[in-house]
Parts: structure tokens; sequence; C-alpha cells
């Protein structure tokens, strides 16, 4: 149960991060552009780090 | 009634056919490779998942997949935003009705597609190696040929909206990917990933305390020989890819050839230093995937970045796949047997920044930045929820008695190597 608190928040953070570059590509210009851009993938990592952890493979047990 | 072609001069059609011939060398090395990687006891039923996956995909991708994918200039579905179209799928008849096979660009497209999905589909085997059954695998490559890569493909072969980045908001040349970076190797790399959350390690792979043991692959010679053909099938893919979708003249190919080259080389030389410094001798199953992991990196700028920059490339893929594999294995539980996710995401999503990076554009490298979040974003979480409900319908990982008795045996009824002993692990517990 507690994986799936993580992976999903994990997933919508990843397409959260998405919009957020496609916002900062279709409204901004410039330095704000690339600053929203950069901050998006941001998002995106910190999601992808949910989704990761979200599948580590439990301690104990042999696999 | 066929939509008139773009027509492409004789010479690079006719070029732009042989590269597209060459790319079916590159699918049977990446087979290969991961033929060596895995277990003996699997070899024969990788090989054939190979060429089942090939043929799945290219009739998947006859019947719909370029309907979605379509060619820049064809007809499509946009909508706007702010005034500017966002062309999102591609509006073909399906099997390739309306398409002229008179060495158009267009037809070129298709064919040059039909073969790549082969090649994307073959890459999440390399981290499914072992435990991954045929029909499941099948499934997989029909929904990648079907849906998550004709759809990825418009966006940036197609005329999609990261490909007109450049045209509508002034962002360099738009999202480049010459080569595939993106499309087939990302892709392919991500669908990896996915396949090997929802399929687990194989079992003896990780202790109680999660350490990861070794499972080496039982043929060296198969892995290297593998690498020799992906080379030329790269560089097939890649200038085809140019001439296709970057709209480079035919002979830009003598660049291309040489910067793939040139990334291949420079990433093994990385690969073999860093594994000699650390374990005394140089790792070849690591050195394959730093050569595979060069090409892949390449792909992307290809046909728009200089050889000293291709080299530069090739260095920081041959050092990113290394860390990679070993951060996944020993501390993410990630059991990757090919090195699919180092190799084909990680060095294809350094690609497309690398592009970013070396390309002389403004703004070039935030329209990468948009077409890797959307790689991140879309494609990582589309494909693991179409393979969830896969693995619902029919589970995707072979029972524990076909792991253990290995797939050759289990699902085919007979071993690659039926005079060796090749159950040596399991007579040793």
């Amino acid at each position: 149960m507690n994986q799936i608190f993580m992976r999903l928040p994990g997933f919508l953070l990843l397409l959260a991060g998405w919009v957020i570059v496609l916002a900062a590509v279709a409204l901004l210009r410039s330095t704000a552009q690339g600053i929203f851009a950069i901050a998006g993938l941001g998002v995106q990592l910190l999601g992808l780090s949910f989704v990761v952890r979200s599948h580590l493979i439990p301690h104990g047990g042999k696999r | 009634m066929p939509i008139p072609s773009r027509a492409l001069p004789d010479l690079a059609a006719a070029l732009c056919f042989l590269f597209i011939l060459l790319v079916p060398f590159a699918a049977m090395g990446l087979a290969m490779i991961n033929t060596g990687l895995g277990r003996s006891r699997n070899a024969a039923h990788m090989m054939l998942s190979s060429l089942c996956v090939i043929a799945v995909a290219a009739v998947v991708y006859f019947a719909v997949g370029f309907s979605w994918q379509g060619y820049a200039g064809r007809p499509g579905y946009a909508f706007t935003v702010s005034g500017k179209l966002w062309n999102w799928i591609a509006a073909e008849p399906f099997f390739w009705r309306g398409l002229k096979m008179d060495g158009s660009a267009d037809s070129l497209a298709a064919l040059l597609g039909m073969l790549s999905v082969g090649l994307a589909a073959i890459i999440p085997l390399g981290s499914g190696a072992d435990r991954w059954r045929l029909g499941a695998s099948c499934a997989s490559a029909a929904v990648l040929a079907g849906w998550t890569f004709p759809l990825f493909a418009h966006w940036v072969w197609g005329g999609g909206w990261l490909a007109q980045l450049g045209v509508n908001y002034g962002l360099g040349q738009g999202f480049v990917d010459s080569g595939g970076a993106s499309t087939v190797q990302a892709v392919g790399g991500l669908t990896a990933l996915a396949v090997t959350w929802i399929l687990g390690p194989r079992r003896g792979k990780y202790t109680a305390d999660r350490m990861p043991l070794a499972i080496p692959g039982h043929n060296g010679v198969f892995i290297l020989s593998g690498c020799f053909l992906a080379w030329l099938g790269w560089i097939g893919l890649d200038s085809a890819g140019a001439i296709l979708f970057t709209g480079v003249e035919a002979g830009r190919a003598v660049l291309i050839a040489a910067n793939a080259t040139l990334a291949a080389v420079s990433s093994l030389v990385a690969v073999a230093l860093i594994t000699r410094a650390r374990f005394g001798k140089p790792d070849a199953s690591l050195c394959a995937n730093g050569w595979v992991g060069g090409l892949v990196a390449s792909s992307a700028g290809c046909a728009v970045i200089p050889p000293a920059a291709a080299m530069i490339v090739g260095l920081v893929a041959g050092v990113l796949v290394t860390f990679s594999v070993e951060l996944l294995e020993l501390h993410l539980t990630v059991d990757d047997p090919g090195g699919a996710i180092s190799v084909h995401a990680v060095g294809g999503l350094w690609g497309l920044l690398a592009v970013g990076i070396f390309a002389d554009a403004s703004g070039q490298w935030i329209a990468q930045l948009a077409g890797i979040a959307t790689l991140l974003g879309f494609v990582l979480p589309m494909t693991y929820a179409l393979h969830r409900l896969l693995n619902r319908v029919s589970p995707m990982r072979a029972a524990a008695e076909g792991e253990r008795q290995g797939l050759d045996l289990h699902e085919l009824g007979a071993g690659a190597y039926p005079d060796f002993m090749s159950h040596n692990d399991d007579l040793q517990r």
C-alpha cells in the first residue's frame, strides 16, 4: 500500500513537470522560459525519484 | 486516392533506400548482444523473441502505426494555442492506403518507420531477459508499434508540435532528433524501464539484504560481434533519418558516419578506462554497452554537430552508461541484464540534451528540454500504465519453474545448445 502512495504522486509529478515545461514554451519568453523549463524538469526528477523508490524491492526474503 | 508525394532527388532517394536497408543490422546486433548477456538456457528464446517482436511490430505498424505517425506535410489533426498550431496526431488511412510506394520521401519514411519500430521493440527484451514470456513480449511490441512509437514519432519526425517548436516559438530548429535517439532509443529504453519494474528481478538476483549477485552473460563473442553489426546499422539509421527528417543533403552522410563512429569509439575508450581503473581489467560486457551507448547518444545530433563535439558526446555517454548500470543494479534494485535502460534511455536522453548544448541555434536547448520532458512526463507514465494493463490481462513473467528450467525448454521445447550442460548454477545449489 505504501508503494502506491509513493508511486501515484510520482507519476503525477512527472506529468506536472511536463505541463510546466509546455506552459513555459507556450506562454513565456526569453529568460523566464528557460528558468521555468528547468524547473519543470526538476519537478520531473522529483517525481522520478518517488517512482523509483516505490519500486525498490523490500528488505527480507530472498528474491 | 494516393496523396501527391514529396519528391527527393533521385540520388538522395537511392542512397536513402540503401541506408534504410542497413537498419536490420542494428536489430541483429542488439539481438545478439541481448542473447549473449542472458543465460545460455534462454538463448534460443531470446533470438526467437527478437524475430517475433520485429514481426509483430512491423505488422501492427503497417496496419495502424503509420496512420498515427504520418509525415511532414501530410494530413494531421491540430489544435490552436495562442494562434499557434499544435499538430498532435496524423490522419493517414490504415494499411498504408493513400501512400504511393514510389521512392518518394513519404514512402521511404514509412519503410524506415517499419524497420525502426522493430529496433525499438527489441530494446526492452534486453531488460526483461531470462523471465519475460514470448507472448507477453509480442503484446508489448504491438502496443509500442501501434501507439507509443507512432504518436511520439509524429511529434518529432512527422511534422508534429515538437518539430514545429522552432517555427512556432523561435526555439532553434525545433526539437532535433535526426537518428531516433528519442523516437527509437529513449522510447524503447523507457519501455524497458517500465517492463523491468513490472517484471521484477530474476530469481536469485538479490539476497535478503538487497545485495545483487552477479549473473554473467553466457557468450562474450555474441556480445562483441553484436557491436560490429550495430555500428553498421546505426550509420544507416542515422543517415536515412537525417535525410528524411532533418532535410540534410545526402552528402552529409559522411559527417554522420564519422560522428557515429567517433561517439562509439570514444564511449568505448571511456568505459574501458573506467572499468580498468576500478576493477583492474576492462569489463567486456560494459564495454559493449558503452559502444552502443555512444551510438545511441550520437543519433540525435549526428547531422548537426561537428566531429569534435561527437567525441565529447561519446565520452560522456561512456561515463553515464558505466555509472548508470551500477546505480540501477546496486542501489535501485533494477535487474536489467542487457543494460537496455542505461544504454538506450540514459544514452538517448543525454544525446538529446547534447544537441541543445552543441548545436549553434538560439533557444535550441529549450526545445530539447521540451522533448526530454515529454519522454519523462508523457511516454514513461503512458507506457507504464499500458504494460500494467497488459500484465493484468495476461501475466508477463514466466512461471517459476520456467525460469529455473530455462525459457528455451519451457516455452520452445528445445535448447539452443543441446550438446552442452547449461544448468551449472542449478547443480551447484
